[in-house]
């Protein structure tokens, strides 16, 4: 039997955080996902990025479930999670029990009728909508959400973000890169914290 | 005169041709099928294209015309000659591809195969044998079969509230935007054989224009199916199956 | 340093068979594999390697695509989904029957009948233990990351050609949709006519004044003639069982319990042998990494020192029959399975290991 000691040192050993979006279809979700993907790549670390998909896709719910490790990831279906976006009140129903303790939630309070209840989270709202107004494009929603996600947690860096961005957005079209990146600085400075885990 | 001098070549007035094997043909006396490979094989070896030739055999009398043309064959599941036809021809454009099916294969469960070959415009030949029946099972129905006409699976002739109606599928083809060349054709006298000879080499020429897909429709003799004499069975052929399978070109698009 | 590009499993076929001197794809849409041939048509290969990619009217007729090509020599292959692949099976049969080569990729989802569109396993059956009609084979591999799907299509040629049989590459909802790390390898041409006639003297290359026809073909009629055809396919069988077995081990070395996973499920069960190993629970997992052949004597010799092992599959229970027949009553086997698209965690197989080994 392992010691608590050395079950401890075993997981400090690595990093791996997992980590579930969730809204309506059409919000992004998936290429926040994805653009979070392509960044941990650019920083050399494993990544695993898995859809809900199928009729959900349809202006339904849609979730994605991505995974950032330094070492090879081996299960990409989980149940618990140490940061859940959400971005609907049904995710909100249905992720925030599956948060882990000390774990982090992020919401958009525009599409939610019932504040989160758990004390044991950190819990933080962006008000994505009005940052996607003020920069000029309903598109960048979810990049605000995301600038959120990287003011709290610091695991991915705006460089690597950026050539994220870069890879997922044709050159083409590279003023709307600059949007993107104006709406991720936003949505790092409008993030709110609303409770720490107790 | 003796022997060795007919046998010379400038009185040599017939001969077999070189591209058909010496394998004795398991087709019953009358039928056409021999005829039609005969063509064929004449085709290939007068346009000087043995080397970049392929057949695809069907499921029915003729599995077997791979043991009577000397080219490289396929042999296809029933029905399927088109799609194979259609991966070698886009795979090698420079070869000339070609299906022989028989009207079960082609007009019955190969529906779909054939109507899309042609709907794609694929560059190759197909030989249709429409003889009105199964010739390789035993003389079922097929989907040619004529009303009234007796099969052993409409023992008492073709009902067509109970079996339908004879299909005429070549008409079909050639309302689709990708065929080149449609044309019916039989081979029950000389006259006849010579005709579909020529329509047979334009296809296989038309192939390689890359303009489309050729289908020549040869109506066919079953004298064993229909249980008639070859001489009765051509006879009934120009009588019934003309009336309902007209023969004669139908589309053309280089005319 | 080889690229590493982030892309789908369902992609890295699409990708790897442009990369690595794929001749033609042959498809028809389905669920949850239709990115294979949108990423072919979207990056129109033959403008660049010059293979052929089309969409056929049909499973029917792709498949039957595919027995054209490979009858001509060519490295053709097709992918769909599980009541595609149903459809598929006349062909295979004839495939395997005409000794030719060829890649399918089955990306499964639930059924019986229509099913759904997620994640399975339950085609095991159906492509390990044939499918058609007939006494065959096809070399059935699997698997678990997009990295795979991207490997094993070269890997699946490669058996493929060297024995003249069908190869599945049999994935799953997960592997095709999950997006990865895949390491680009060098780009393989595709062959030239001389290398076909070469490797594929067989072939429907055009019958040259140097050589008989080529007859590609499944008919035999004769009894006797057939019988032989039948055992020289077994003479093959038995040089694939003895020669292509592939499998991965997972602390197995002291493992006093072992799970055996293929595919996403290896993955999970991993996971799963993570949490006991924490517990202070030996357990292990084995993953067959070809279905057929299928490691028995692995999975014998693992038996032999567990006190038992646990099949789990995305199924009612399919591979658990062979990993019955391999442990041949050295120790318990049990099952544990999910159905209809539903997928198990870690934890819950956790829970179920407990409860077949009676630990809680």
């Amino acid at each position: 039997m392992m010691s608590n000691e050395a079950i401890a040192k075993k997981k400090q050993k690595y990093m791996k955080e997992e980590i579930i979006i969730a809204g309506f279809g059409g919000q992004g979700v998936l290429s926040m996902g994805k653009i979070m993907a392509y960044s941990a790549i650019m920083q050399d670390l494993e990544v695993t990025w898995m859809p809900s998909y199928g009729p959900e896709m349809r202006g339904g719910t849609a979730n994605v479930c991505v995974i950032i490790s330094d070492k090879k990831i081996s299960s990409p279906i989980i149940t618990k999670y140490d940061t859940a976006i959400i971005l609907n009140q049904q995710s909100l129903d249905k992720f925030e029990e599956r948060v882990k303790p000390g774990g982090l939630l992020i919401y958009d309070p525009s599409g939610i009728t019932r504040e989160p209840v758990r004390k044991d989270i950190k819990v933080c709202s962006i008000d994505a909508i009005e940052v996607a107004a003020e920069v000029g494009n309903a598109k960048v929603y979810n990049m605000a959400v995301l600038g959120a996600y990287l003011k709290m947690k610091e695991s991915l860096k705006m460089e690597n973000v950026v050539k994220g961005l870069e890879k997922s957005i044709p050159a083409r079209y590279s003023d709307l890169i600059q949007k993107n990146r104006e709406a991720i600085e936003k949505g790092m400075e409008r993030v709110k914290i609303l409770s720490e885990s107790k | 005169m003796e022997n060795l001098d007919i046998k010379r070549p400038e009185n040599i007035v017939y001969r077999k041709p070189a591209l058909l094997t010496d394998n004795i043909m398991h087709y019953c006396p009358g039928c056409s099928h021999g005829t039609v490979h005969k063509l064929i094989a004449e085709v290939i070896e007068e346009m000087g294209i043995q080397d970049q030739t392929v057949g695809i055999s069907p499921v029915g009398c003729s599995v077997f015309a791979y043991n009577y043309i000397d080219i490289d064959w396929q042999e296809a599941a029933h029905g399927r000659a088109p799609a194979l036809a259609t991966a070698t021809k886009r795979l090698c454009p420079e070869k000339y591809v070609f299906t022989y099916q028989g009207d079960g294969d082609l007009a019955s469960i190969g529906t779909a195969e054939i109507i899309h070959a042609c709907s794609r415009g694929e560059n190759i030949v197909v030989i249709f044998i429409n003889n009105g029946i199964y010739g390789m099972t035993g003389g079922q129905m097929a989907p040619t079969t004529l009303l009234g006409m007796k099969t052993s699976t409409t023992p008492y002739g073709r009902d067509p509230k109970l079996n339908g109606f004879p299909l005429k599928i070549t008409e079909m083809l050639a309302a689709l935007d990708g065929t080149a060349y449609i044309t019916r054709q039989s081979v029950h006298t000389a006259a006849a054989a010579r005709k579909a000879k020529n329509a047979i080499r334009k296809g296989f020429e038309y192939s390689a224009k890359n303009i489309g897909l050729s289908f020549i429709e040869i109506v066919s003799t079953c004298n064993s199916g229909w249980k008639l004499s070859p001489v009765e069975a051509n006879k009934w052929m120009e009588e019934h199956m003309f009336a309902k399978y007209p023969v004669g070109d139908i589309k053309d698009v280089l005319k | 340093m080889a690229e590493k590009i982030l892309m789908k499993g369902n992609e890295a076929i699409a990708f790897s068979a442009i990369r690595n001197g794929v001749d033609g794809y042959f498809g028809y849409p389905i669920t949850p594999q239709s990115e294979v041939m949108e990423t072919l048509m979207k990056e129109k290969p033959w403008e660049t390697t010059g293979m052929v990619v089309l969409q056929a009217e049909s499973e029917l007729s792709s498949i039957n695509m595919v027995y054209g090509g490979a009858s001509c020599g060519k490295k053709v292959m097709t992918s769909s989904s599980s009541p595609g692949i149903s459809l598929m099976c006349e062909g295979i049969s004839y495939i395997a029957g005409a000794e030719l080569p060829c890649v399918i990729v089955d990306v499964m989802r639930g059924g019986p009948g229509l099913g759904t569109i997620q994640p399975s396993q339950s085609d095991y059956f159906q492509t390990v233990k044939g499918g058609g009609h007939g006494d065959y084979h096809s070399i059935v591999i699997a698997p678990a990351s997009a990295q795979d799907m991207y490997d094993f299509v070269d890997w699946g040629f490669e058996l493929a050609f060297k024995y003249r049989t069908p190869v599945i590459v049999l994935a799953d909802g997960i592997i095709g949709q999950l997006m990865e790390k895949v390491e680009l390898h060098p780009m393989k041409p595709r062959r030239t006519a001389e290398e076909i006639l070469r490797d594929a003297p067989w072939a429907t290359t055009g019958k040259t004044p140097g050589r008989d026809r080529n007859v590609i073909t499944s008919l035999s009629l004769d009894a006797n003639t057939q019988e032989e055809f039948n055992r020289k396919l077994l003479a093959k069988y038995k040089a694939i069982e003895a020669n292509e077995v592939k499998y991965a081990e997972y602390l197995t070395d002291d493992a006093e319990y072992v799970f055996v996973a293929f595919g996403c499920s290896s993955r999970i069960c991993e996971a799963a042998v993570d949490i006991l190993r924490e517990e202070g629970i030996k357990a292990g997992l084995i993953r067959p990494i070809t279905l057929y052949p299928f490691p028995e004597k692995e999975i014998s010799r693992l038996a032999g020192q567990a006190k038992s092992m646990m099949s789990i599959e995305l199924s009612l229970g399919q591979m658990v029959e062979d990993v019955r027949l391999a442990a041949n009553g050295q120790c318990p086997v049990g099952f544990y399975g999910r159905q209809g698209g539903n997928i198990y965690t870690p934890e819950e197989i956790v829970e179920e290991f407990k409860k077949f080994n009676k630990l809680s």
